[in-house]
Parts: C-alpha cells; structure tokens; sequence
C-alpha cells in the first residue's frame, strides 16, 4: 500500500464523487419504482445503455446536441414504461417475479442494441469531451461535471416532488397503501402508470451521461448492476436522494481504494457494504 | 447406453445440456423447494472452478482428485454464509437474492486480486485427463453424464423425504413451520450445502473442459441469472422442473448458434422468460401436473384408519410427551417482559398454568395476548424473565424445539401451507411434531384428526378452497395432530356462527378431557365463560387479575379495562 500525494488522493476523490452521482442517477428510477411500485426493474439498465446508444446514433449522424437528445428520448422512455407498467400489474407480479420479467426484458432489449449497433465499440465525439476545467491542481473534466450537475438537480427535483407537492404526497400514500389511498380519492391506477412512466424515462438522463463519459458496449450494461443496486439498498428503496447519497459514498470509497491499493480492489468496496447493510437493517426492504 | 459413439459435436452439446442441468437442479434444492431464490449459484461455481484450477495446475493434484475439494469448498462457503445468512429473520425474498449476489462479486475480486488467479487466468492445458471415454469429449459427456443422474437422483430423494417436507413448508410459511417444529435452520443449511457442493463439482469439471478459466468469464452474471431462469421455466416444485427447462433453453440457445440467429436466439430467451413467468407462474411441470399428485398417490396406500365417523364417540389419545414432572404446573411465567420499540407489549407478567384446566386469557384488543402466545411458543423472544415448560426453561428456546416437547399453537387469522393440501397440512405436524411419526404413521394420525374435527372430506382440497370455520378447524387439526401437552388457542372462535361455536365448544371440552391443558384466547364472554377453569386478564401488557370466572368479572379493574371508567358529568 503506497501512500499517494494529496493531489492525487484529492483527484481520486473529485472523480469518485462524479461517478458515485452518476450511480446515484441510475439508481434514482429503480429506488422508485422498487419503493413505490414494488416492481425490482432490471431492464432500467438496458434502457439507461439504450439511450446512450439513441443519443449516440443522434449526435453522430443527426449532429444532435447530446443534451438535445434527452428530449427526444425521455418521452419515448416514458411512453415504454408506462407499458410495462401495465404487463406487469395486469399479471400482478410479485416484486421477485418482477425482477425475472425485467431481466427477460433487458436481454431482449439488449439483443435489440446489439443487432442495430454490434457489438464494436461506439465512442461518442462530442465538443464537451475536450473541455476540462482547472479547480486549483484538479481537473474537472467537463463532462463529468455536467453528470453530476444533472444528477444533483434531477434527484432534487424528484425529492422537492415527492416531499412537496400533493402529487408526492398522493404517489407516497398510494404506494404505503393503495385500497385506503383510494378511499381517500388518490387514483391509484393513472399515479402508478404515470410513475412508471416517469421511472423509465429516468435512466435516458444516465443514458446520455454514459455516452458522453464511456465508450460503449451492449454487454458493459450489466457491469452496472451490482454497484447500483448496492446504492439503491444502502440509501433506501423509494428514496430520491438516498441513492445519490450511497451512490457517492460508494464512488468515493471505490476510488480512495483504488488510490491506495490496485483498481480491481474497487467491488470489493461497494459489495462489502451492501453485504453488511443486509445483514445489519434488513427491514429497508 | 449412454454410449452411442456419437460425434464430438453432440457429445459435447450433450455435456452442455447435462452441465445446465446439474447447475439449475442443485440450485432447485434450496432455492425452488424453500423459497430462498439465491443469485450465488455463481460463485459455488465459480468456486469449484478455481479449486480445481489452483489444485491441479498449481499444485499437480490428479484431476478426479480435485473434484470432491471442488465440491468441498463450495459446500463450505454455502454453510459458511448459511450460518450468518439464515440467523437474520427478515432477509428473504428479494433481499436474499441481493446477498447472494453481492457474495459472488464479492467472492471474485477475491479471487481476481489474490494469488488464485491474479489477472491473467490459470491455464489447464497442461492437466491430463483421465481417459474415461475414447475421446475427451467422451470423458467430459461421461462425467458431466454421471454428474446429472447422481444430481436428479439428489433432488428426487430430497424431494421425498422428511428434508424436503420441511422445505416445502418453509416455502409456504417459514414462520409456521418453525412453530409446528420443522427446524427450519437446519433444514436450509443442509439443502445450501448440497446444492453448493454439486454445483462445485459441476465447476470443477468445468475448469478442465474450458482449459482455460478466467474470472470475469466464470464469474459473469450469466450463470446465476441462467439457473433461474431455467428453473422457473420448468417448475421449481418440482424436482426435475429444472432439468426441463435447461433442456429447453440450451437447446434453443444452441440451435440460433449459426451467424445470424444468435441474437434471436437471445431476444427468444428474453421472451420465453417473460411468457413463463406472466402465463406460466408455476412453470411447465408445475402447470402440468398440480403439485396435489402426492397426497393422492398415497391416499391409495394408506390403510384407513379404523376412527368411528362423529367426533363424539372416540377414544382419543393422550398426549405424545408424557410429563417428564409431577408438578402440577405445566406452564410457568414469571416476570416476563417484551417491548416493542418503546411500546411495553409485555410488563413482568407473572403466570401459572395448572396441569388439565382450561385457563382463559382475556383482555382489550392490545393487551398483549397474542404476544403472549407468540413468547411462549417461542416466535419471539422475551426481553426478561423466565418461562418454564413442563420443567424445563424455554425463553432462549427456537420455536421448533418448543414445539417437539409439547407445545402447540392457533392462529388467530389462519395460515395454514397454501400450496398444500388439507390432509399434508396436518401430516407435517405429526411428522415434525411430538410424536415425529414417519410419514406413514403421520399419514394415520393425520387422518383421525381430520375425522375429529370433521373435515375428513376435505382431505384433499388445498385451503384456498375451505371456509373461514374449515379453515379454523383446518388449524385446530395441525395443532392436535402434534398431541401437545399444552395448547394454546388464539382467538379460534372469531368469525364463527352461532352453531359452529357451539360444535367447536364442544371439541375443546373433549380435548381437555383427554388429557391436554387448554390457553384459550377469547373475546366471546359465553365461551369463555362455559369452558374457563380459571381466567386471567391483561391490560397494556400487564396481568390485572387472576382466579375464578365470577371473581375476576366483578373486579373493578377489571370493568375499567374493558368499559372505562365512569366520567363526572356536571349536572
């Protein structure tokens, strides 16, 4: 174990920070809709790649602005969502089969990727990747400030929702109890739909992250399961920023351990943490 | 006979087929029986692979050697997480599933950064094989062959036996088996170690078939994603479900192995999952032959139990444990105390319980009477003071082994093992009960409790189809067919009509009078008041009076608990 300078140390943090947001941004529609709707959503992670690989089809030959393309994208996301949504309540899935259903879905959805744009390696040339601002001796590469930026205001804005408004309040109600919601005048059905909807046009916002900061291949999505799901465990299911929070936690121990010892040290981290999380406050669930 | 000479291709497709069907089925054992649905299947593969890499390429060991470390290893880290995964009540379902993924992950940094493997993988080119067969292929078919029929012939034995009854209703209600006796930790620990340990051996012959092991190929999400899918495909109740469905999926996976249609052959794995898991909840087998086969098959066996039809003419026996005391206390609490988070559920109660009598425990909705019953039988654990049972001190006890010295329990909402029937419901207590009949006997003694509580004819429905009062009496079967000592009733007249009231009246008289002594929860006064010896009452967790029926009515606290107290009004 060698002791590296501040200056390194303090960058490995800097960048474990940006990519614990973005874990804590891929995290934001699964915590929901595990939380709210009791549906484990594994194909949130296909569907976050697909919209990198839709932002990277549209900037590279439509010479869409990659931040353009969320628009595009998040509707067609929401419009999915709110389908699968309906599969999976008409059956009333139970949230383990649920986690089944969504993981026939990311394989399809991955053979879908995968047909259109193989398997070579897609890297998006954006104007942002060349941009890297100087905080004192550490660089903040643009890109990766914009992730954290958008992963900041977005689990915010969901907090503020859900905390705030009387659609959070009603979705929070129908999700603690739907038959008494109802008698309370909560339209159960269209809040769920409408929720769903929004919980699948979330991973389009990580999408267009990840095709702006990785090189991308279809089977790299699965890479991201296990540390995610540790962020959505550790900050608690249903929340919007308890993700973010983990997400970070986790980036930011990955990254000191990478400093400190060797790169692929870094799962064990994440890993660790949700084992002892399990064990310790179950109840989260 | 399984040696057709056939070519390499089909050898090795065939050894394919075998190697899924070895995996899903050793994960079917603890995951599809009891309903532990684990994503580790992964690293006890993974783990026998990497035993059989570092023991015979590292360390020289013969290749057959190194299979049952293999196997060894596996089963060692399957107990290993057993022993602190099983303590921890609450992870189950989708949190289980987590963790054991979390395991595999964690299992291969491990691996990846260590010595083990390191970075660049471990070459086994340099490993003999035994010549089995003519060619490798044929010894990797041979094997792998060998593997699966010892692995079917593991899951079908459990299946029948006394494990795999137990399995089946940890499935249903983990809570309940406990409580009826099924040790339930035990019974989990030894299907996780078997299903590890064939997935182990699975690795270790793995190892040498690929020749070439790295971690991020052995540990990949496939495999423990795969099982699943295969096993809820073809029916997890069912011991050669998963076998069906690895057949089914390997053989669609390989035919689109040409060029074009591998993709497709992915998206069609993609949906038949879907199908399955939407149209097909049980699986093929599963929708196929209902899991009600069993019972029926037996039913014909069985020699009828000579019991004279109507339960008011029948010698009933005495209970299973005789008192290993002359005491005239069969239950004794003193100074128990249970909280909840702040909330006093139990407040150093102080009780006795006499030999033969019929004791009423009564009070407000919230008095802690059904937490009462719960400390006692063990489902949780009191804070303070001490319980002795028939002489021995229980408090620390886990409910299984309270139940096997004579204590049984009702449910106050029923909650009898959906997915079986009538008649096995009851069968399971007197398996694991008390009396810890054989299934034979168990089947006897099942049989006459049916008939005592008259649901005889009912024996093979599932309880999905009973009544309310059907499935009350469903309960007081499974409590009896343990011949307990003490028994403990909760609430078991609520929801019953006039008629069925009296009718269950009179069952709870007949069953003092044969010897067993009688906590009869109850809210409704004429019951309480036409069997109660004695009566005690709780008020917040505290006991508030104790004695005769007429006594204990009269007591002002008594009044005041459940009428409140008389308010000044100004006049």
């Amino acid at each position: 174990m060698n002791l590296p300078s501040p200056t390194l140390l303090a960058q490995a943090i800097l960048s474990g920070i940006f990519v614990g947001a973005l874990y804590g941004l891929l995290g934001l529609g699964l915590s929901l809709s595990w939380g709210l709707l009791r549906q484990i959503n594994l194909s949130h992670f296909a569907l976050a790649f697909l919209g990198a690989y839709l932002s990277y089809q549209l900037a590279t030959v439509g010479g869409v602005d990659p931040l353009v393309t969320l628009l595009v994208i998040a509707p067609l996301f929401f419009v999915l969502g709110a389908a699968i949504h309906g599969l999976l309540s008409r059956f009333a899935v139970t949230p383990l089969n649920s986690l089944l259903v969504t993981f026939g879905l990311t394989v399809i959805i991955e053979s879908v990727i995968q047909w259109y744009w193989t398997a070579d390696y897609r890297r998006l040339a954006s104007r942002y990747a060349d941009i890297t601002f100087r905080a004192g001796p550490l660089f903040v590469p643009l890109p990766e400030l914009m992730t954290f930026l958008l992963s900041v205001s977005l689990c915010v804005a969901v907090w503020a929702t859900l905390r705030y408004t009387d659609l959070g309040k009603a979705i929070r109600a129908a999700a603690e109890d739907a038959p008494i919601a109802a008698a309370f005048g909560v339209n159960q059905r269209t809040l769920a739909a409408l929720l769903s909807g929004v919980c699948a046009a979330l991973p389009g916002a990580p999408g267009v992250c990840l095709a702006l900061s990785y090189t991308l291949t279809p089977s790299q999505l699965y890479a991201w399961i296990g540390v995610v799901f540790a962020a959505v465990m550790i900050g608690g299911l249903g929340s919007a920023l308890g993700p973010l929070f983990a997400g970070i936690v986790i980036g930011v121990s990955e990254a000191i351990t990478m400093a400190l010892t060797a790169p692929s040290w870094a799962p064990l981290v994440s890993f660790s943490l949700l084992i002892v999380v399990l064990l310790v406050r179950p109840g989260r669930a | 006979m399984p040696f057709f000479g056939l070519p390499a291709f089909y050898e090795t497709f065939l050894y394919l087929v075998f190697h899924w069907i070895v995996l899903a089925t050793s994960w079917n054992i603890l995951s599809g029986y009891s309903g532990y649905f684990s994503f580790g299947q992964g690293a006890f593969f993974g783990l026998g692979v990497y035993a059989t890499a570092t023991l015979a390429a590292h360390y020289r060991w013969p290749f057959l050697a190194t299979l049952p470390m293999a196997a060894a290893a596996a089963a060692g880290l399957g107990l290993a997480l057993g022993t602190v995964v099983f303590r921890v009540k609450q992870v189950r379902g989708e949190l289980f599933a987590l963790l054991t993924l979390a395991v595999t992950f964690v299992l291969a940094t491990v691996i990846l950064n260590t010595s083990i493997d390191g970075g660049p993988g471990v070459y086994l080119s340099a490993v003999s094989l035994p010549a089995i067969g003519r060619t490798p292929a044929s010894t990797f078919y041979l094997l792998e062959l060998g593997l699966a029929v010892a692995t079917l012939a593991i899951a079908w034995w459990i299946a029948r036996s006394r494990l795999g009854t137990g399995l089946f209703a940890i499935h249903d209600d983990e809570d309940v088996a406990e409580v009826l006796g099924v040790p339930t930790f035990r019974c989990k620990q030894v299907a996780f170690a078997i299903g590890c340990a064939l997935a182990g051996a699975a690795g270790g012959i793995h190892a040498l078939f690929v020749s070439y092991v790295t971690v991020a190929e052995t540990f990949s999400i496939t495999v423990p994603l795969t099982v699943v899918l295969m096993s809820v495909l073809g029916g997890t109740r069912h011991w050669a479900g998963p076998a069906v469905g690895a057949a089914v999926i390997t053989i669609i996976s390989y035919a689109s192995t040409t060029g074009d249609h591998v993709l497709a052959g992915k998206a069609a794995v993609g949906v038949i999952l879907i199908a399955v898991i939407l149209f097909m909840p049980e699986g093929i087998l599963g929708t196929l032959r209902p899991g009600r086969t069993r019972s029926k098959r037996q039913q014909g066996e069985v020699p009828q139990a000579v019991v004279p039809a109507g339960p008011g003419d029948q010698d009933f026996p005495r209970p299973a444990i005789q008192s290993s005391t002359t005491g005239a206390r069969v239950l004794s609490l003193r100074e128990v105390s249970k909280a909840f988070a702040g909330i006093k559920a139990l407040d150093r109660v102080t009780l006795d319980v006499y030999r033969g009598e019929i004791l009423g425990l009564l009070g407000p909705n919230g008095s802690g009477k059904s937490t009462l019953i719960n400390v006692v039988s063990g489902y949780y654990s009191a804070d303070a003071g001490s319980i002795v049972f028939d002489g021995q001190s229980i408090e620390r006890w886990p409910p299984h082994r309270v139940a096997r010295i004579g204590l049984a329990r009702t449910y106050q909402i029923p909650r009898p093992f959906a997915h079986s029937s009538v008649l096995d419901n009851v069968v399971l207590t007197a398996m694991f009960g008390a009396p810890a009949l054989s299934r034979r006997d168990a089947l006897i003694e099942a049989r006459r409790w049916l008939d005592f509580t008259g649901l005889a004819s009912k024996a093979n429905a599932l309880p999905a189809e009973l009544n309310l009062h059907q499935r009350k009496f469903l309960e007081f079967s499974r409590a009896l067919a343990s011949r307990p000592q003490l028994l403990l009733l909760d609430e078991v007249l609520s929801g019953l009509t006039p008629t069925e009231i009296d009718s269950a009246v009179g069952l709870i008289r007949r069953i003092r009078d044969q010897g067993t002594t009688i906590v009869l929860v109850e809210h409704l006064m004429r019951a309480v008041i036409a069997l109660a010896d004695r009566i005690a009452v709780l008020d917040q967790g505290s006991l508030i009076a104790e004695g005769m029926p007429d006594d204990v009515m009269a007591q002002a606290a008594v009044k005041a608990a459940y009428l409140g107290t008389a308010a000044n009004v100004a006049g």
